[in-house]
């Protein structure tokens, strides 16, 4: 354990990197580290959070991000339950609110929720009791995916300060972006936001990073490059063109990385499409470590149920 | 013959330039005299301490009857409106079914009758059913008693539709009040574009949506020699596009309300997205709100509105996008006005009374706002001292979206007299 013995975690929810100290973040990825080793474990399973109950209401469509709080929340030993809206009221008609306090009367003691409108871990956090997980609120924070980044340009760089990390992509929708670009200023990164001007607001500016338009110009200077989803529905909203259009002006290929550093590392939060924003032999090459990212995300994520549940640490970790 | 003397108030009445302690006579609900001698009267009110002034007006008022009377209703508004010291208001037509039609702006009246609080006056559909395709029957709605014309809560998209309802509402002299808003800009936006809508990654509103609508509309103005009313400015070139339309003489006044006056979008984020931030047109900046100010200190602006919208808990609570745009006002408009720009000296308390009395009484042309001879015995009294907390669980309104809870406050209307009446 490499972290401060004397740091005490106040929060009791975690809904955005925006409102943590840099302490509190570098205290998140030193617990997540001391969970890595778990995961190695032939019995992968710690009692930290055994009688605890989390929920996993996830009222916009997710794969990985479920799966890993789901898996986290088991090597802990908590009961999780999963709540999704197609098998909820919500499609009844029933607010939010009272969903929720349902779920709540059912003695829950964590809530993980993703929705498609920034903002509601926040209101789920006044109206229940139990901890909030922000787990994705549309375009405004997915703070574990953040962490999950961090964590692991810190595991394959030894340091975040001084970075230089390009985001490329469609900056103007993307949580991901919003909770690394918070993360990373936070712990004294550089931050260079990369796209076309439709899709990267100015006011980003604001949030500490640059902008540029040409990717040919950032790749030689650049640490990392994290590379964003195209959704391809933003075509048709008038954001770009067409799909060839972008891929051709932003997507990362092997020739472009020839005028790289040599120990550029290549991240993606997923799902991948391939050959537009990243090529296949870029996604799969030896400067990816877009798996890592996936296996570092339940370490991350062991750690966030950890220390917003407010569990005394057990012994078994160590 | 009932008589009333209302003595010893600081009475302001801009419609007739009147600021001194003074007496006032009311006979069978209408002024009978203002003046220093002290006439014998079936009642006197002691105003000593007091500002006394014409009834304030609320210019725009959404009362949801008919249709959502689970939010507000006529009886329940106008209570609202007498409790914030509002004689006078007008309602706009966005209720189901529209005000688009003589019976639906007779209805109006009839309620209000029914009720007996508040005066209301209701605004007319510039198009039928609101739909910005066909305009409405804007004679027969001006004979029902409709004093203006607007599709307010929706901007009219084409301008040849502005352009004639422009053209002709000038054969009754009533302003056409638009709702400035180009929704092409506006996509599915949830709050002011700008720094705190990408850091929340809301879908930001841009001011140059309103700006488009209000150059537009100041264009068309100018064209037809209409009267153009603008509705809840809120951006700072909006308000530098009608300061010089009013120096080219163009027939355009404007309106502002006490949330764009005092509220930024920062709230939305300080709040972790409280929807009672949530309203249309979006809380701006600080630059914009300066430019508001300036805007109502130099005469750019004529009145303050609240563009009182109730929604019901339920609707409002809820998550931030699906919540509807809207916060209510009637109630806490002049005690927050009075507070943030009369004692902080921003404008004086002529101008404030002016914005709520004889200007608004003249964009709508109504026979209200004035203390003169023979006029309706309206009048608002306030203790300008009163400090008090902002309590929405108090309101008179049937509906609670009201972003000043918690506010202290100074300033409050403590009697208010309608048609010779008191009402509280």
């Amino acid at each position: 354990m490499t972290s401060d013995n004397k740091f005490t975690w106040t929060h009791k929810h975690l809904l955005g990197l925006e409102n943590l100290t840099a302490r509190e973040i570098s205290h998140i990825l030193d617990t997540a580290e001391s969970f890595k080793e778990i995961s190695t474990r032939n019995i992968k399973k710690v009692p930290t959070l055994r009688g605890k109950v989390v929920v996993n209401m996830f009222v916009e469509p997710s794969t990985r991000t479920k799966m890993s709080f789901s898996l986290a929340a088991k090597r802990l030993s908590a009961d999780i339950v999963d709540f999704s809206p197609s098998t909820s009221s919500l499609s009844k008609g029933e607010t939010l609110k009272d969903t929720a306090r349902n779920i709540e009367a059912m003695g829950i003691d964590i809530a993980i929720i993703r929705h498609t409108a920034p903002g509601t871990p926040h209101m789920l956090s006044r109206i229940i009791d139990a901890s909030v997980i922000n787990a994705g609120d549309g375009a405004h924070e997915h703070p574990t995916q953040g962490l999950l980044d961090i964590f692991t340009m810190r595991e394959q760089k030894g340091r975040i300060k001084g970075l230089k990390v390009a985001v490329v992509g469609d900056i103007m929708h993307s949580r991901v972006a919003r909770s690394n670009i918070w993360g990373l200023t936070k712990l004294g990164a550089e931050v260079i936001a990369v796209g076309p001007p439709t899709l990267i607001p100015q006011e980003i500016q604001d949030m500490g990073v640059k902008i540029a338009y040409d990717i040919d110009k950032v790749i030689p200077e650049v640490d990392v490059i994290n590379i964003l989803r195209i959704q391809l529905e933003r075509q048709r909203s008038k954001f770009f063109p067409t799909v060839r259009e972008y891929a051709r002006l932003f997507g990362i290929n092997s020739e472009r990385l020839k005028r790289a550093k040599k120990d550029v590392m290549i991240m993606h939060p997923g799902p991948i499409n391939r050959g537009v924003e990243i090529t296949p032999d870029v996604a799969d090459g030896a400067q990816s470590v877009i798996l890592r990212q996936v296996t570092n995300g339940l370490s991350v994520r062991m750690a966030v149920l950890y220390l917003v549940s407010g569990q005394p640490k057990s012994e078994e970790i160590e | 013959m009932t008589t009333l003397l209302i003595k010893n108030g600081r009475v302001i009445d801009p419609a007739n330039k009147i600021d001194k302690v003074t007496n006032i006579f009311i006979e069978n609900g209408k002024i009978k005299s203002v003046g220093p001698k002290t006439l014998k009267a079936n009642k006197t009110i002691d105003a000593k301490g007091l500002i006394v002034t014409p009834g304030l007006i609320d210019m725009h008022v959404h009362l949801r009857e008919p249709g959502k009377e689970d939010e507000e209703t006529i009886a329940s508004g106008t209570a609202a409106a007498i409790n914030g010291g509002f004689t006078s208001v007008a309602c706009m037509p966005n209720t189901d079914p529209a005000i688009d039609n003589e019976a639906s702006a007779e209805f109006v009246y009839l309620q209000a009758k029914r009720a007996g609080k508040a005066n209301v006056f209701p605004i007319g559909a510039v198009t039928k059913g609101r739909k910005g395709e066909e305009i409405s029957e804007m004679g027969q709605l001006f004979r029902g008693g409709a004093v203006g014309f607007s599709d307010d809560g929706s901007p009219i998209k084409s301008a040849e539709v502005v352009r004639r309802a422009l053209e002709y509402s000038k054969m009754f002299d009533k302003p056409i009040i638009d709702h400035c808003e180009d929704m092409d800009l506006i996509r599915d936006g949830t709050m002011s574009e700008g720094r705190v809508s990408v850091k929340l990654g809301l879908v930001g509103m841009p001011p140059v949506s309103e700006e488009i609508m209000v150059y537009r509309d100041i264009a068309l103005a100018k064209l037809t020699n209409g009267k153009l009313h603008i509705a809840h400015i809120s951006t700072k070139r909006a308000v530098e596009l009608v300061r010089q339309a009013k120096k080219d003489g163009i027939k355009v006044t404007a309106e502002v309300t006490p949330h764009h006056l005092t509220l930024t979008d920062d709230f939305v984020k300080t709040s972790d997205f409280n929807t009672n931030y949530k309203v249309n047109p979006p809380l701006r900046t600080k630059s914009d709100v300066e430019a508001l100010k300036a805007g109502l200190k130099d005469g750019t602006i004529d009145a303050i509105a609240s563009d009182h919208a109730p929604h019901s808990e339920e609707e409002k609570d809820v998550e931030y996008n699906v919540a509807p745009f809207g916060i209510i006002g009637m109630e806490s408009l002049l005690p927050v006005v009075l507070t943030e720009l009369v004692h902080k000296k921003v404008i004086t308390l002529n101008q404030l009374v002016a914005a709520l009395t004889l200007n608004p009484a003249r964009i709508l042309g109504i026979p209200k706002g004035t203390l003169s001879i023979g006029a309706d015995a309206d009048v608002t009294f306030i203790d300008l001292n009163k400090e008090w907390v902002i309590d929405p669980s108090k309101f008179k309104s049937k509906s609670r979206n009201c972003p000043f809870a918690g506010w202290k406050v100074k300033g409050k209307a403590v009697n208010v007299i309608v048609a010779g009446q008191i009402l509280i």
